[in-house]
């Protein structure tokens, strides 16, 4: 009973986000706009984190295994893209390359730049 | 056997078990590339088009399992929850990082499928690949892509990550744990995590973090950036 009670908290939570999605035609996805709900409800104390922590370790335990049937959809359109698969495979590639140069490096100087700020106004309140 | 086929026992049935022969596969090999979502996939397509079963029959029970990826996507606020605090001390440059990491993907992605001539709706399903897929497959739906496509699209990004990952770092010179965190997290999601707690507790937790946060930012950043390039 105890994981259905909690599984009802997170479906009455996805539905919300569902709702508002369809009544205010918000461009996010009604499960994304669930999740930053329930991260804001998490926040602010309105729901303990016990209250849901079984069903989510549950739920995200599996995550991997609920994405297989939508993959698989790729036979459908595979005709449409067979003759492209180096090009996408390429894109793909290239660009993981670049979000990962680009972010690993935006953090590491900008995280030294500010180090560097902050020892500087200390060593300035010395004097 | 067809009558069997046709039934939701089929699909759910199919799914588990080439999923558990593909996790197998997967933690023996300790291989990134060997992927069991992709392995999974690929056997089902195999037995599909071998026994000349439609895509549509196979989902009647795909579909039950498929189900479970919107509750899942909400308690993914949990995790995010619990990490949090690791954005406390560094959130600036973690947050300008992502959405700058991101950004760069996206025009990546976007140059060079003009360049090799891809068509309109690639580029589209492309756009959230790096994002965990239960947000990239319902943001593709959002923006007018193809779920499918971005769902595989998102495997080939994770397994990419993982495998270059450590290269990427050593010829760019990244060496700061957060970063290389940060970077895997937001680049190749879950299975890009997977090779940042190989590299460490640190990198893995930031890498975790930055799977929802990039997640979230890219919600807003890719609309605005097909708005932007009028895609």
């Amino acid at each position: 009973m105890k994981g259905l009670k909690q599984f009802s908290i997170v479906l009455l939570i996805l539905a919300l986000g569902e709702i508002l999605q369809l009544k205010f035609n918000i461009p996010v996805p009604g499960t994304i706009l669930g999740m930053v709900i329930l991260l804001f409800l998490l926040l602010l104390r309105i729901i303990k984190l016990k209250t849901i922590e079984n069903i989510s370790n549950v739920l995200l335990e599996h995550l991997a295994l609920y994405f297989v049937p939508v993959n698989v959809g790729v036979i459908v359109y595979y005709d449409n893209i067979k003759s492209q698969l180096l090009k996408l495979f390429i894109v793909l590639i290239v660009s993981t390359i670049v979000v990962m140069a680009v972010t690993g490096l935006t953090v590491q100087l900008l995280d030294k730049a500010i180090r560097k700020q902050k020892k500087g106004e200390k060593h300035e309140s010395l004097f | 056997m067809r009558a069997f086929f046709n039934t939701p026992l089929f699909g759910v049935t199919i799914t588990i078990i080439t999923f558990l022969l593909g996790k197998y596969i997967n933690e023996k090999t300790k291989k990134a590339i060997l992927n069991p979502i992709l392995l999974s996939a690929i056997m089902i397509m195999v037995f599909l088009s071998h026994f000349n079963i439609e895509y549509e029959t196979y989902n009647s029970g795909g579909r039950l399992v498929s189900f479970f990826i919107a509750p899942a996507t909400v308690v993914l606020a949990v995790p995010l929850y619990k990490n949090i605090r690791l954005l406390r001390k560094k959130w600036l440059p973690i947050l300008i990082g992502i959405t700058m990491g991101s950004l760069a993907g996206l025009f990546t992605v976007y140059v060079l499928c003009k360049l090799l001539d891809l068509d309109r709706t690639i580029l589209i399903s492309m756009l959230p690949k790096s994002t965990t897929a239960a947000i990239s497959t319902s943001l593709s739906e959002q923006i007018g892509g193809i779920p499918a496509l971005t769902m595989a699209f998102t495997a080939v990004t994770g397994i990419g990550g993982n495998v270059l990952g450590e290269y990427v770092f050593n010829i760019f010179k990244i060496n700061d744990k957060v970063s290389k965190g940060v970077s895997l997290g937001t680049a190749s999601h879950a299975v890009g995590t997977v090779k940042a707690m190989e590299l460490g507790e640190t990198e893995g937790a930031l890498s975790s973090l930055s799977i929802t946060v990039a997640g979230i930012i890219n919600v807003f950043l890719i609309p605005w950036f097909m708005n932007l390039l009028s895609i």
